[in-house]
């Protein structure tokens, strides 16, 4: 059980909450976050937003049951949290990167970029966000990203200049990672995916997130939730 | 060995009535990784097949109210991988290792049961209740005559204790379980998921591809724990009660209601750790009531 810091509504539906704690991760991993109530029976795997020295930062929306019943938390609230889970995006990377989310997906790819800030300091890091409106969250994204572009309702991936990269990691609706990986496989360009699944343990344990792939059947939440898109695709 | 907490169920050795239950605990492996998982009484390992399964095509899980539905649909590496890649490890651990069998029909039943029972394993889990294979299939503990013909084939080849897993969709349970002893069982475990159905109002569609699903969680356990006590009652063979558990109190009213064990499947969900807690519990409740041994209060509530 952890405290809330605090659980900030923005526009879109999307929620900022801040759980106090010590917490320790990689990039790209997450965490299995549950309320204390009725209408939630399930942990929610949420992809770490942020983490600083006295809490974990969580990026969502409101989408359904279980986001509900957290979007309704208050300062103070208990709130219980386990992780990290999965395997995260590789640090052994190198070149130039492009960071590419849209929606929710979004919520990875900020602890991403502050890390790939602080362990790539000599290549460039730029961000690709596709919204549905202009959100208070963006700008945070330029303290780490070399370049920042937000797209509102369209398709993020049309302002993509692909060749400039030698690695991209994308999380977001399936038709844009599909879209990235045609131009990453053209181009011979190392593409990280994030997945997104419904989940039970979280941990490996109850095959109810495995998603197919190339090499056969894996579990997003322990071989995941990053694939390489060529084998997803 | 004489602890508060250890029970000897089929002459094995248990450090006490905790096991997790099939399907929820994988072989073991990842909450190896998360705690000390020789602490528990024994884990059951996911439903194998005699060839590997890739499983359910769509949405596996969906969250009810004080539950889930799972469909799975038993995927699994089948048993000749099982044994090369994840029997070493199960049997690497120091607490009992049960091995849960599922089949489509009765011929891989039998040489699936057939190849482990020459392992050396601890018990088979005969699974004749899992409602995530095929719409149309009926599972094999649903009726008399399939239970009768499953567990005396598969009897004849298996020579380490066999514990029969019952379906709580059976015509009637109580017969069920009553055919498993007459051909040879020597156990039951009950239950296993109920038959569930889901829709999503917005598309009007079913949730599931497979059209049914599996509702486990606390929603089913005044259900288990009625199977429980009915089928003590009929039997005289050693029960395992399933269904619901999620804290000690869950696990003594099994107990009293007449299980030896109990197994713990959906409740590893909520909290990873859940089986280090309630034994932990257990123990504590056993001290401060004064009970020597948990075995005291098996099946005193009638
Ligand atoms: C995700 C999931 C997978 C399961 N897989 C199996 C299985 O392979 N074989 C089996 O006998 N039971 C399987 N079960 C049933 C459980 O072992 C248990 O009987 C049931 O969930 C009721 O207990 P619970 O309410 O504590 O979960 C599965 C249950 C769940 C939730
Ligand atoms: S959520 Fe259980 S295996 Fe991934």
């Amino acid at each position: 059980m952890a405290l809330i810091e605090y659980n900030k509504p923005l526009k879109s539906k999307f929620y900022l909450l801040k759980i106090s704690g010590k917490y320790e991760a990689k990039m790209g991993q997450f965490f299995m976050i549950k309320k204390d109530s009725q209408f939630m029976f399930l942990n929610r795997p949420m992809s770490i937003y942020d983490l600083e020295n006295d809490g974990i930062i969580f990026l969502y929306k409101k989408i359904g049951k279980g986001t509900t019943v957290l979007a309704d938390c208050k300062k103070g609230d208990e709130i219980s949290i386990h992780g990290p889970y999965g395997n995260g995006f590789p640090m052994e990377v190198k070149g130039d990167f492009a960071l590419v989310g849209g929606g929710t997906g979004i919520a990875p790819l900020f602890y991403a970029s502050k890390q790939l800030k602080k362990y790539c300091k000599n290549n460039t890091i730029h961000v690709f966000l596709g919204l549905q409106e202009k959100n208070e969250f963006e700008a945070s994204f330029n303290n780490y990203a070399d370049l920042l572009q937000v797209n509102y309702g369209g398709f993020i991936t049309d302002y993509i200049p692909y060749e400039k990269y030698n690695t991209i990691f994308s999380c977001g609706p399936e038709l844009m990672m599909k879209k990235i990986e045609k131009q990453a496989r053209k181009l011979n360009i190392d593409h990280y995916v994030s997945l997104e699944k419904r989940m039970a343990c979280g941990v490996g344990a109850c095959l109810v997130c495995t998603c197919q792939t190339k090499n056969g059947n894996k579990r997003v939440c322990k071989d995941g939730p990053v694939f390489r898109g060529k084998d997803i695709f | 060995m004489s602890g508060l907490l250890d029970i000897n169920f089929l002459e094995i050795n248990f450090k006490n009535p905790i096991i997790m239950a099939s399907g929820t605990f994988g072989f073991g492996r990842e909450y190896a990784e998360i705690y000390d998982i020789e602490k528990l009484g024994g884990i059951v390992s996911k439903g194998l097949t005699l060839n590997p399964r890739r499983g359910n095509q769509g949405i596996r899980v969906w969250e009810t109210s004080s539950g889930m539905m799972n469909s799975v649909g038993l995927e699994n590496p089948g048993i000749q991988a099982f044994i090369e890649n994840e029997l070493p490890f199960m049997q690497s651990l120091n607490l009992a290792h049960i091995i849960n069998i599922s089949g489509t029909n009765l011929e891989d039943y039998v040489k699936a049961c057939h190849k482990i029972s020459r392992k050396k394993v601890d018990m088979i889990e005969l699974n004749i209740s899992c409602p995530n294979v095929q719409e149309n299939n009926i599972p094999f503990g649903i009726k008399e005559t399939t239970t009768r013909e499953v567990v005396k084939e598969v009897r004849k080849v298996v020579k380490v204790p066999l514990m029969v897993k019952l379906s709580p969709d059976a015509d009637d349970i109580i017969r069920i379980a009553r055919i498993c002893e007459e051909e040879g069982a020597d156990a039951i475990s009950l239950i296993n998921t109920f038959k569930a159905f889901a829709i999503n109002i917005n598309e009007k569609k079913k949730i599931f591809e497979n059209t049914f699903a599996g509702l486990s969680g606390p929603c089913i356990k005044p259900i288990a724990l009625r199977m429980v006590h009915e089928v003590a009652k009929q039997v005289k063979i050693p029960i395992m009660g399933i269904g619901g558990i999620v804290n000690y109190q869950d696990v003594l009213e099994f107990l009293m209601a007449g299980a030896q064990a109990v197994q713990i499947g959906t409740a590893n969900f909520i909290n990873p750790k859940v089986g280090e807690i309630i034994i932990k519990d257990l123990e504590n409740y056993l001290i401060s009531n004064d009970i020597s041994n948990i075995s005291e209060i098996i099946g005193i509530v009638d």
